[in-house]
């Protein structure tokens, strides 16, 4: 299949497969997964497709050694991509801190399933989220992405290695069980914007692997088999790479690390807004279990109540401006809904001081239905 | 200012042979340490080849040898406890032309990171690994590892260690490695004849360095300080070619300990095999079975 035939498509597919496929319109050359419910057809599509590219596809002997070898991966310059759910995602959480530590780009799929531990393999659910966010052990900043359609499967999925290129960070795309596996008509498109990782900015003699020129903070990246020698460490380092135990060194290297994420919030974060302007209540919905709101929005319209809605498309850094906007555009109660015991919605709850927060957060493994939102939306005007 | 950044080169050490090649101030390792050789070998290795920084990686994870891949200039990196074979399996298959060395500890690659180890092995990854064998985890304090030997005292087998250890180069083979050898680490000259024929083969190669440690391991033990721990090392290493991996063994107590070459077969390196796999899908010489297009 070339190139041209796959931008013009227009064709029915899983939200995995639409996943695999935005991975490969991406550029992603390397893909090292383990066998897990309900994410494994992503793994099937690449195993088939990445040969066809040029590209390298391993079944790893677990999820540490795939996300690991997609880091390996990366440092030899090729974009890379691991899949999986709640369990293996367990599995990468040291690793991704190895990612984030590295500053090496890298996409990773999770397809949310019923959790703790083993849960509930082929069933939905958002539990996963703070998951996608703090994993790993110490400070840092990731960036998450949150599809609701089969076609933001593909959109988010090339967005993912856009941002993991453009900030050199490992970026999550957290999908669940039903997205991943639900049909639905996605779109191919030509014509998206790639992008890719800054190259060192001075000459091998010169070059310091974690040197930041330009004010967004990121250091151009060295990759094996080029004229750079460099050395980079899971350690504290300073610029060079050499590790560095001091108190100081630690706060300029996690700083930095927090603030190219943070800085670039506007760029990053993103969401889909209705009716805000005369809004008095708000619903807050993300991935699947936002597909029912605009409904129950529009019946609740219909009866002359002043709701609107947004829906989250990038979880992580959580997007504060957009709880301020709401704020601001007068609105005086945000409804969080999610498939989970309340997790997005403490994020939220830090604006109390901007509006009163109540929550629909159950944690069990089908989106909410319009008819049961308008009931408790019914309950809370 | 970080501390490697202290340690001056005394101006013997700046005119060293391979100081284009080494970071002499992240040498860190205790004096008498044989880590410090096995570095200098392998960089002989790669000088004598003809080989810059351009033509390899050096992938380690965490531990003392962790600390090693700061030594090199080179792309070098320093990864996490276990992980450093996923790494290199990671740099090797995306990029194949690289010589990709794997330099780590006993326990970094056999406890945590055995099953990397043995999977590595099986697909025969054109990556070369050295396990820098001695016997402990020496950077956290002398705890047992799966090599120490039965009865050893450790700073967790206070009553002598109950588990019987790994022979490492048996279970290199038996993973399907197509190289493996055991040499002691103050032996550079077999050492290095040893990574040349690493460097040269197009699949899994195995060196298992003995380096056992004098101040976590040897000082616990009574087996001497540095220099006394080798000089009572040479008199027990028998040296055998073509010897069966099974029984090179490795007793301390009983003094047999033999080292030598145990394995070297040609088998297809796996970055080649998938090189064969994408050009029979791209010239339609394979094709999938039910090749009904599912969704797409």
């Amino acid at each position: 299949m070339n190139d041209a035939k796959i931008q013009e498509k227009r064709i029915l597919s899983t939200g995995n497969a639409a996943c695999a496929e935005g991975a490969i319109t991406a550029g992603c050359l390397y893909f090292a997964g383990y066998p897990i419910t309900p994410s494994s057809e992503i793994a099937a599509h690449m195993a088939k497709r990445l040969p066809q590219v040029n590209g390298t596809f391993v079944q790893m002997e677990d999820e540490l050694a795939s996300i690991t070898s997609c880091f390996g991966a990366s440092y030899a310059g090729k974009k890379a991509m691991t899949a999986t759910s709640g369990p293996g995602l367990s599995l990468m959480a040291e690793s991704i801190g190895l990612g984030v530590m590295l500053e090496a780009p890298a996409v990773i799929i999770t397809i949310m399933r019923g959790g703790p531990s083993t849960g509930q393999p082929t069933n939905a659910s958002q539990s996963d989220v703070y998951q996608t966010r703090y994993a790993s052990h110490g400070d840092y900043e990731l960036i998450v992405l949150a599809p609701s359609t089969v076609q933001e499967m593909y959109d988010f999925t090339i967005r993912a290695f856009n941002l993991s290129e453009k900030y050199r960070t490992p970026v999550i795309v957290a999908s669940d069980g039903i997205v991943g596996q639900m049909m639905e008509v996605v779109n191919l498109h030509s014509n998206i914007e790639l992008l890719e990782r800054k190259k060192p900015q001075v000459p091998p003699e010169e070059y310091k692997p974690f040197e930041a020129f330009d004010d967004d903070l990121v250091p151009g990246m060295a990759i094996a088999g080029t004229n750079y020698s460099f050395y980079v460490t899971g350690l504290t380092h300073d610029m060079e790479g050499n590790p560095e135990m001091t108190p100081e060194g630690a706060e300029v290297l996690i700083k930095r690390l927090c603030d190219k994420i943070k800085k670039a919030r506007p760029q990053i974060n993103d969401w889909e807004e209705k009716h805000l302007d005369d809004a008095e209540i708000v619903i807050l919905a993300y991935g699947i279990n936002a597909r029912g709101v605009p409904e129950v929005v529009k019946r609740a319209r219909q009866k002359g109540l002043k709701v609107g809605y947004v829906r989250l498309k990038t979880l992580w850094p959580f997007p504060d401006e957009l709880m301020e906007r709401i704020a601001k555009l007068g609105a005086s109660k945000v409804i969080v809904s999610e498939m989970n015991n309340g997790m997005i919605i403490r994020e939220v709850q830090r604006f109390r001081h901007l509006f009163t927060v109540s929550g629909i957060t159950i944690p069990t493994t089908i989106p909410f239905s319009p008819k049961f939102m308008y009931e408790k939306l019914m309950k809370e005007v | 200012m970080s501390p490697s950044d202290q340690l001056s080169i005394s101006p013997e050490a700046s005119c060293h042979p391979l100081i284009d090649m080494l970071n002499l101030n992240r040498f860190i390792f205790c004096p008498g340490c044989l880590i410090g050789t096995v570095i200098t070998s392998i960089t002989t290795c790669l000088k004598e080849r003809g080989l810059t920084s351009k033509d390899y990686a050096i992938v380690s994870g965490i531990g003392c040898t962790g600390r090693s891949s700061g030594c090199f200039k080179a792309p070098a990196f320093h990864t996490t406890h276990g992980r450093a074979i996923p790494f290199a399996t990671g740099i090797k298959l995306a990029n194949p032309k690289l010589k990709v060395i794997v330099l780590s500890g006993d326990g970094d690659l056999f406890a945590i990171g055995g099953n990397h180890f043995i999977h590595a092995a099986r697909r025969n990854v054109e990556i070369t690994v050295l396990c820098v064998n001695n016997n402990i985890y020496g950077m956290t304090g002398g705890q047992v590892a799966p090599t120490t030997q039965i009865g050893d005292i450790t700073q967790t087998t206070p009553y002598g260690n109950i588990e019987p250890p790994f022979n490492l180069v048996s279970l290199a083979a038996a993973a399907g490695a197509t190289y493996v050898a055991r040499w002691p680490g103050y032996d550079t000259l077999r050492l290095q004849k040893s990574i040349f024929k690493c460097i040269d083969n197009q699949g899994f190669s195995f060196i298992e360095v003995l380096a056992p440690c004098f101040v976590q391991y040897g000082s616990k033990n009574k087996l001497g300080d540095a220099v006394g721990m080798l000089e009572w090392l040479k008199k027990q290493i028998k040296i055998k070619i073509d010897w069966p991996p099974h029984q090179a063994t490795l007793d301390y107590k009983k003094g047999t300990i033999i080292c030598g070459e145990f394995v070297e077969e040609e088998r297809e390196g796996y970055s080649q095999k998938i090189e064969q796999v994408r050009n029979n899908v791209q010239n339609k010489k394979i094709k999938i079975k039910d090749n009904k297009e599912e969704y797409d």
